[in-house]
């Protein structure tokens, strides 16, 4: 297996304090303050969120945008094992780390945003669950894949406290483990976009549709190669490694095929629909509507040739721009797109903002933290 | 509706068939429910409603709910829109000169804002904790703050935008009408029905406030016809009244002695429409209005509800979780070719 020449992760070492993590430190600090007013005080204290627009960036971007950059593991994963790409193996780990913060962060962020958090503990007591609801499945499967992935990344800290015995015993189940971490993302990620059916009429005919799990599962996925092509880039220049290119170029050339699926799915189901039209109106959400696709079509002009795929520059924007493109997708549908009526507005308080910030900042200081302690990013030759 | 559900199994199949394994054959849409046959509800006539709002303190007494100021004197209770606070509201619409009662130029009108009780609701199917549940027996969408996780999506997934959240408060809990079933256990029914001086808002069961309100369409404009206020009474119990009195009642039909309170009135000019009869598949809150109702605040609904597809979608791909455990063995059996036990060990 060619997995086999790859070289052996190894932590990055260096100084944990500069620079980068004081400012990610004040910015938790920031974050800590608003929340404690938050729950002090309530939701409507620091955020702008109000009865036409429940749902504020706590919950679109912090958990359905943040889970879905997180998918880089799940995405990387499944390249490696399902498909049996064995020559991405080196990419696992340090997506995988990714991955876990992003989740773990989603999970936290979700009792922030909960009103009535103390009573969470009925999502999983059996005589409260409601098998019917979307959230409840959405709910489940992101605790347990929370669960999967630290068994998928314990080895890593087994090996560093020279837990060897464990990690073989551990390494036996791990293809289950794998099989689990592939299956979960796949539900939760399709489901989180099943979430906007029940609004019905509510959001724009541009977004609502029974084929939303669909569309929901194939940004997932190309947000996740996304997502490593950006972090890869950034890993690399800020620890001043190497770049991957042998693994990404090629990475970049799958990812680019699910992209053109995506665009055909969308595409064909606005026609289907009849819903087309609605896009050659000039409303917000039409204008919302081209931005996002633009952010689908336009890697292929970026990233669109082998060559161009050769050049980390490029590779980096082509990240960047399908991780928009997912992006506008599920803030277009739960947000720009929702109409309930009544002469609602949002726009996220500076409080409200500074929460998701400060979520950022405390997933690049956990990253930070890990990769100089921990064996996550290969060992440069 | 056939092509709507055609379309809806042609996704699911595809959707399926990416997701792996098939398994999509008998895909089955799930139908809108239909409302219990002893389901309880109001029917809110806009035509004789006029605006005194007793209903909306009655209710704020009722649900002891405290004041919204939305005016400098802060002296009287103000709400702009229901809220966690405020379940019920009178809103006004009004046209031009304001001239006439119930015409759509140069008049006003009325209209009640407040839960309907779908038949087949949004906010039930959204609540991952079941702190909205439908009665089985009355249908009222019941809310339970003691399960409520105050995650909101039932505000969001309301198409009528019911359910409020009282974001001011540390504690805050979800606001909506309840039809008053606190009070039922006392033979009390909803507040707003009870103090409604001209039987605007009239409690009932939804079948008999149907028939009401079908009646009352078929009636001509400005003739004389007799309206019922607080409760409606079904036929066959008003034939047996002034025969039982207090206890023989109750033990009837729960509700406490009233004397009749019907009165004679003329028939306004309705739209042909009660409204609820057919939206999201039927509501158990049935309205008349003179003016349309898309232009009193009232939502043009398919006469489907979301909760609907949303539940054919997850049960299609969730069902008996056998796709799921379908697609988990195949992975397993890839997963176990292609990861070796010794994964991440010296390589
Ligand atoms: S009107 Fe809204 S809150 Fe009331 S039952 Fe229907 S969906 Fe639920
Ligand atoms: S806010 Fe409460 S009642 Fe509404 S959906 Fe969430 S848990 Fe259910
Ligand atoms: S039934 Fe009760 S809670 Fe509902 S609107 Fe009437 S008074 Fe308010």
């Amino acid at each position: 297996m060619s997995a086999q020449h790859h070289a052996k992760p190894a932590p990055v070492g260096g100084p944990l304090f500069n620079g980068v993590t004081l400012i990610a430190g004040i910015l938790i600090a920031i974050m800590a303050v608003i929340l404690l007013v938050r729950f002090f005080y309530g939701l409507g204290s620091v955020t702008a969120m109000n009865d036409g627009y429940p749902w504020g960036i706590w919950i679109v971007v912090d958990v359905m945008i943040g889970s879905a950059f997180a998918c880089g593991g799940f995405s990387v994963a499944m390249l490696v094992y399902i498909f049996n790409k064995g020559e991405y193996h080196p990419l696992v780990r340090p997506a995988l780390l990714a991955s876990l913060f992003g989740y773990t962060l989603a999970g936290i962020g979700v009792v922030f945003d909960l009103g009535r958090w103390w009573n969470v503990w009925n999502m999983y007591w059996p005589w409260s669950v409601n098998l019917n609801s979307v959230m409840f499945e959405v709910a489940i499967c992101i605790t347990l894949y929370i669960v999967v992935m630290w068994i998928e990344f314990s080895p890593v800290v087994m090996e560093k406290y020279g837990l060897y015995e464990l990690k073989k015993k551990i390494g036996k189940y791990m293809f289950f483990i794998i099989a689990l971490g592939t299956l979960l993302p796949m539900m939760h990620q399709s489901s989180l976009g099943t979430m906007w059916v029940v609004l019905g009429t509510q959001v724009h005919p541009l977004w609502q549709t029974p084929m939303v799990p669909l569309l929901f599962l194939l940004t997932a996925v190309i947000m996740g190669y996304a997502v490593v092509l950006f972090e890869s880039c950034v890993a690399s220049s800020a620890y001043r490694r190497s770049i991957e290119m042998n693994l990404l170029t090629p990475m970049a050339k799958v990812m680019l095929g699910i992209v053109a699926a995506y665009i055909v799915v969308r595409l064909a189901d606005l026609l289907v629909r009849g819903a087309f039209g609605l896009a050659f109106e000039m409303t917000l959400e039409s204008v919302m509507f081209w931005f996002e696709m633009a952010c689908f079509v336009a890697p292929f002009f970026v990233i669109g040739t082998e060559a161009q795929r050769r050049n980390p520059a490029r590779l980096f924007i082509g990240g960047i721009l399908l991780m928009l493109g997912g992006s506008l997708l599920r803030l277009n549908g739960f947000l720009i797109g929702y109409e309930t009526g009544g002469g609602y507005q949002y726009f996220p308080s500076l409080p409200e903002l500074m929460v998701t910030v400060g979520m950022f900042a405390t997933e690049v200081l956990g990253y930070i933290v890990i990769t100089r302690r921990f064996p996550v990013l290969p060992r440069e030759a | 509706m056939t092509t709507r559900r055609n379309f809806l199994k042609g996704a699911l199949a595809a959707t399926g068939a990416i997701v792996g394994s098939g398994g999509t054959a008998g895909v089955q849409a799930r139908e809108t429910r239909k409302v219990p046959p002893e389901a309880l509800g109001l029917l809110y006539d806009a035509t004789l409603c006029v605006g005194c709002k007793a209903c909306v303190a009655a209710c704020k007494e009722a649900n002891g709910n405290p004041p919204e100021f939305n005016t400098v004197d802060q002296l009287w209770d103000t709400p702009l829109d229901t809220s966690g606070d405020t379940f019920n509201i009178i809103k006004m619409y009004r046209n031009g000169t304001m001239e006439t009662k119930d015409a759509e130029t140069n008049g006003y009108s009325f209209m009640k804002t407040s839960c309907m009780h779908c038949a087949d609701p949004s906010c039930v199917s959204a609540c991952p904790v079941s702190a909205m549940t439908k009665n089985p027996v009355n249908g009222i969408v019941e809310y339970n703050p003691d399960k409520c996780i105050g995650c909101r999506y039932c505000v969001l997934a309301c198409p009528f935008g019911i359910p409020k959240y009282q974001f001011n408060d540390p504690l805050g809990r979800i606001g909506k009408c309840e039809l008053c079933r606190h009070r039922h256990k006392d033979g009390h029914y909803s507040a707003c029905a009870e103090v409604c001086p001209t039987g605007a808002t009239l409690f009932g069961r939804t079948e008999d406030l149907l028939a009401e309100a079908k009646r009352r369409l078929a009636l001509k404009p400005g003739s004389i016809t007799t309206y019922p206020r607080g409760r409606l009474r079904p036929a066959q119990e008003k034939a047996l009244q002034g025969k039982d009195t207090g206890e023989g009642n109750k033990a009837r039909h729960g509700w406490r002695h009233e004397p009749d309170q019907s009165y004679e009135g003329v028939v306004g000019n309705y739209q042909q429409h009660v409204y609820g009869e057919q939206e999201y598949g039927g509501t158990q809150v049935v309205k008349l209005s003179g003016v349309p109702f898309e232009k009193v605040g009232m939502p043009k609904l398919p006469p489907y509800s979301s909760a609907a597809t949303s539940e054919t979608i997850q049960h299609t791909l969730y069902g008996g979780l056998l796709m799921p455990i379908a697609v988990l063995g195949a992975l397993t059996w890839v997963a176990k070719r292609n990861v070796k036990p010794e994964e991440g060990e010296e390589e």
